[in-house]
C-alpha cells in the first residue's frame, strides 16, 4: 500500500467498530482515484480488512457502483424502471445509445464515455432521469441530453465516481 | 377539499432546511431537548408505542414494538437508519435526506436515547451522493452546536452518527442484507431467526428504522402520542409521504393523512390524469406491490386498507398508469428489475426471476406463446413464499394482478405477434 492509501485506510477503519466495515468506503476511495477498482486496490482493501484478496474481490463484485474494469470517465446511467419508462425513458435510451454509439454496459474506445441502463434512481417525479458521475439530471428530453453531452464533451471530469 | 397540513415536509420548498439555524427557527431540536431534559427513555418509548407509529420502510411493523424486542442483557445496542431507498417508484427518503437532514438527525437521536443505543449508523444508498454529502454536512453542523457527540445539550447523553454510503444493490434495503453490507460483506440477507433485535450488527442487538420513521419521532415527542394516533386510521395512523409518479399532471411527494382515498390523492394532490385519458392500473406500494384498478379508487391509502385489497402500502411509491400503458411492457420493466436485483442465494428467486423476465420479454417482443401465459398464470405459488427474504416474493404480485385483470392484453401479444401498443416499431422489427 502507498503511504497515502495506508493513511486513508486506517482513517476509514477507525470510523467503525470493526475495520472490515470500511472495505466498501475504501474501495470507493480507490475507485475515485484510479477510475475503477484495480487488482492492487483489491489487495490493499483485503489487507486493511484482514481478509483474503479473493474474498475482497467477491464482495466488490456484489456492488454495481464498483467498476471491476476500466470504464469511461463520463459514466452516464439512464434509469430504465417503470416510472421513467412511463414517461419517455425508452425514447431517451434509444437516443443516447445512438448518440454515443454504445450499448448498455459499454465504454467508448477512447475511454471517455461509459453508458449503462440502470434500475430506479428514486427521481420518478422528474422522469426520465439519469445520473452523470452520480449527479442527477431530471426531465431529460433527447434535446436536453444533447445539450448535456456537449457540456460533457467540452470538459474532463476531475473525478469520475466521487467517493465522498 | 382541505389539504393536510404537512408535518414531515413542513417548510420544504419554502425554506432552506439544510441550514441548521433555519431548522431551529422552525422549532427544530425542541423535541430532542424535551426528550433529554423532561423524559426518561422509557417515557419516550411509551409515547412512540402509544402513537401506533408503523414503520415507513415497507413492512409497516409497529416501531414501538420493534424497539421493545431488544433484550436487556447489557450488550451494546445499535440503531441503524435505512436510507437505501431503491423500491421502484419511491423517492421520499431521498427528498428527506437532501431537504431536511436535521429532522432525520433529531429523530435518530431521540430514538437512540429511547432504546439506549451505543451508536447510530446511517446507511445511505450509493447513488445518493448528494444526499450523503448533505447529510454528512448536517451531522458536522449539528456536532458543532452540541447536538451530536459528547454530553448532548449538557446532559449525560452522548451519541455519534456514523454515515455510510452503499455501493449499488437494491437488496441492501432488506434489513439483514443491510447489516451484512455494513459489516463489509456481500449484501446477502440472513436467515431469520435470529432477528436483528437479538443478533444484528456485529451480532449485537440492533434496531433498523427507515428515514421517514425516524422523522415521525420528534413530532410524536413534541405533540404527543394522542395527536399522532388521531390522524387517519386507528391501527396505522399518522402523516405519510406518498411518492406519486407516472401518468399524472403533477408527480411529486405528497404528505397526506394516512388513509386518504386513492382518488383524492390523484385528483386533489397529483393534478389528475392527462386530458382524455382513463386510469388503467396503479401500483400503490412500489415495484413489489400488486396493482389496484379503477374499481379500487375509493380504497384508503394505508397499510390495512391496501392489505385488504391483497396489495400493500409498502414504501409509498404510487405509480399511476393510464390507458396508453402496455401492461406487458410495464411487467417487463419490473421483471427485469427483480431479475437484476436478486442476490442469488435462493433458487426460486434467482432462477424464477430470470425465467419470468425472459417469458415477459418474449411476449413483449412478439415471440411469446400461449404456453408462456399459461406458465405465468401458475408460477406464482412456486416463487412466492419460498425465499429467505421478501425480494423473491416481489417478483410476481404486479404481474399476477395485471394478468388476472387484463388477460386479453397478454393474449393479444401472442395473437398479433407483437405489442399492440407500438405496432409501428414491432413491424419494423425494432422490438427491444
Amino acid at each position: 500500500m502507498t503511504p497515502e492509501r495506508e493513511r486513508r485506510a486506517s482513517e476509514l477503519a477507525r470510523r467503525y467498530p470493526q475495520a472490515k466495515s470500511a472495505l466498501i468506503p475504501f474501495l470507493q476511495y480507490c475507485q475515485a482515484q484510479d477510475g475503477y477498482v484495480t487488482q492492487q486496490a483489491i489487495r490493499d482493501a483485503a489487507e486493511m480488512a484482514g481478509i483474503t484478496p479473493s474474498e475482497a474481490e467477491s464482495i466488490a463484485s456484489f456492488y454495481t457502483l464498483l467498476f471491476k474494469r476500466p470504464a469511461g470517465a463520463h459514466k452516464i446511467q439512464v434509469c430504465r424502471t417503470l416510472s421513467c419508462m412511463l414517461r419517455g425513458a425508452d425514447e431517451l435510451q434509444r437516443h443516447v445509445r445512438q448518440r454515443l454509439g454504445l450499448a448498455s454496459g459499454e465504454a467508448s474506445p477512447d475511454g471517455r464515455f461509459y453508458y449503462e441502463e440502470v434500475e430506479c434512481l428514486a427521481a420518478c417525479d422528474r422522469a426520465p432521469c439519469l445520473q452523470h458521475n452520480l449527479e442527477f439530471h431530471y426531465d431529460v428530453t433527447p434535446q436536453e441530453f444533447d445539450r448535456l453531452l456537449d457540456e460533457w464533451r467540452a470538459s474532463e471530469p476531475a473525478v469520475s465516481m466521487p467517493a465522498e | 377539499m382541505a389539504r393536510f397540513e404537512p408535518v414531515l415536509m413542513r417548510g420544504i420548498g419554502e425554506r432552506d432546511l439544510t441550514d441548521i439555524e433555519t431548522y431551529k427557527q422552525l422549532g427544530g431540536f425542541g423535541a430532542l431537548e424535551k426528550a433529554l431534559r423532561q423524559m426518561t427513555p422509557e417515557a419516550v418509548m411509551n409515547e412512540v408505542s402509544g402513537s401506533n407509529l408503523r414503520g415507513r420502510g415497507g413492512a409497516g411493523f409497529p416501531t414501538g414494538k420493534k424497539w421493545s424486542f431488544l433484550p436487556k442483557d447489557g450488550r451494546p445496542r445499535y440503531l441503524v437508519c435505512n436510507s437505501d431507498e431503491a423500491e421502484p417508484g419511491t423517492f421520499k427518503d431521498r427528498m428527506l435526506l437532501e431537504k431536511t437532514p436535521f429532522q432525520i438527525i433529531e429523530g435518530l437521536l431521540i430514538s437512540a436515547y429511547a432504546i439506549n443505543a451505543a451508536q447510530i449508523f446511517m446507511y445511505i444508498r450509493g447513488e445518493f451522493l448528494e444526499g450523503y454529502r448533505t447529510f454528512r454536512r448536517a451531522v458536522e453542523a449539528a456536532a458543532l452546536q452540541g447536538y451530536v457527540g459528547k454530553r448532548i445539550l449538557g446532559t449525560d447523553f452522548s451519541m455519534d452518527i456514523i454515515v455510510h454510503r452503499g455501493a449499488g444493490a437494491y437488496i441492501c434495503g432488506e434489513e439483514t442484507a443491510m447489516l451484512e453490507s455494513l459489516e463489509g460483506k456481500r449484501g446477502e440477507p440472513r436467515l431469520k431467526p435470529p432477528f436483528p433485535a437479538n443478533a444484528g450488527l456485529y451480532g449485537m442487538p440492533t434496531v433498523v428504522n427507515n428515514v421517514e420513521t425516524a422523522c415521525c419521532v420528534p413530532h410524536i415527542v413534541e405533540r404527543g402520542a394522542r395527536w399522532f394516533a388521531s390522524i387517519g386510521p386507528e391501527k396505522c395512523p399518522g402523516p405519510k409521504i406518498i411518492s406519486v409518479s407516472g401518468h399524472v399532471n403533477r408527480p411529486g411527494n405528497y404528505e397526506v393523512a394516512m388513509g386518504i382515498p386513492a382518488r383524492e390523492l390523484i385528483e386533489e394532490y397529483a393534478g389528475g390524469l392527462f386530458p382524455g385519458r382513463r386510469l388503467k392500473a396503479i401500483q400503490p406500494g412500489g415495484g413489489s406491490s400488486a396493482a389496484i384498478f379503477e374499481e379500487d379508487l375509493d380504497t384508503g391509502i394505508d397499510f390495512d386498507s391496501l392489505a385488504a385489497k391483497r396489495t400493500m402500502l409498502g414504501s409509498g411509491g404510487f405509480v399511476v398508469m393510464d390507458d396508453t400503458t402496455c401492461l406487458v411492457r410495464a411487467s417487463q420493466t419490473l421483471a427485469r428489475f427483480f431479475e437484476h436485483e436478486s442476490c442469488g442465494q435462493c433458487t426460486p428467486c434467482r432462477e424464477g426471476g430470470q425465467w419470468v423476465a425472459r417469458m415477459v420479454s418474449r411476449l413483449e417482443a412478439g415471440e411469446g406463446s400461449d404456453n408462456d401465459i399459461r406458465i405465468l398464470n401458475t408460477i406464482n405459488n412456486t416463487i412466492t413464499g419460498t425465499n429467505l427474504c421478501p425480494l423473491g416474493d416481489s417478483i410476481m404480485p404486479f404481474l399476477a394482478s395485471v394478468l388476472k385483470r387484463f388477460p386479453e392484453e397478454f393474449a393479444a401479444h401472442v395473437k398479433e405477434a407483437g405489442c399492440p401498443f407500438r405496432p409501428a416499431r414491432v413491424h419494423a422489427g425494432a422490438a427491444s
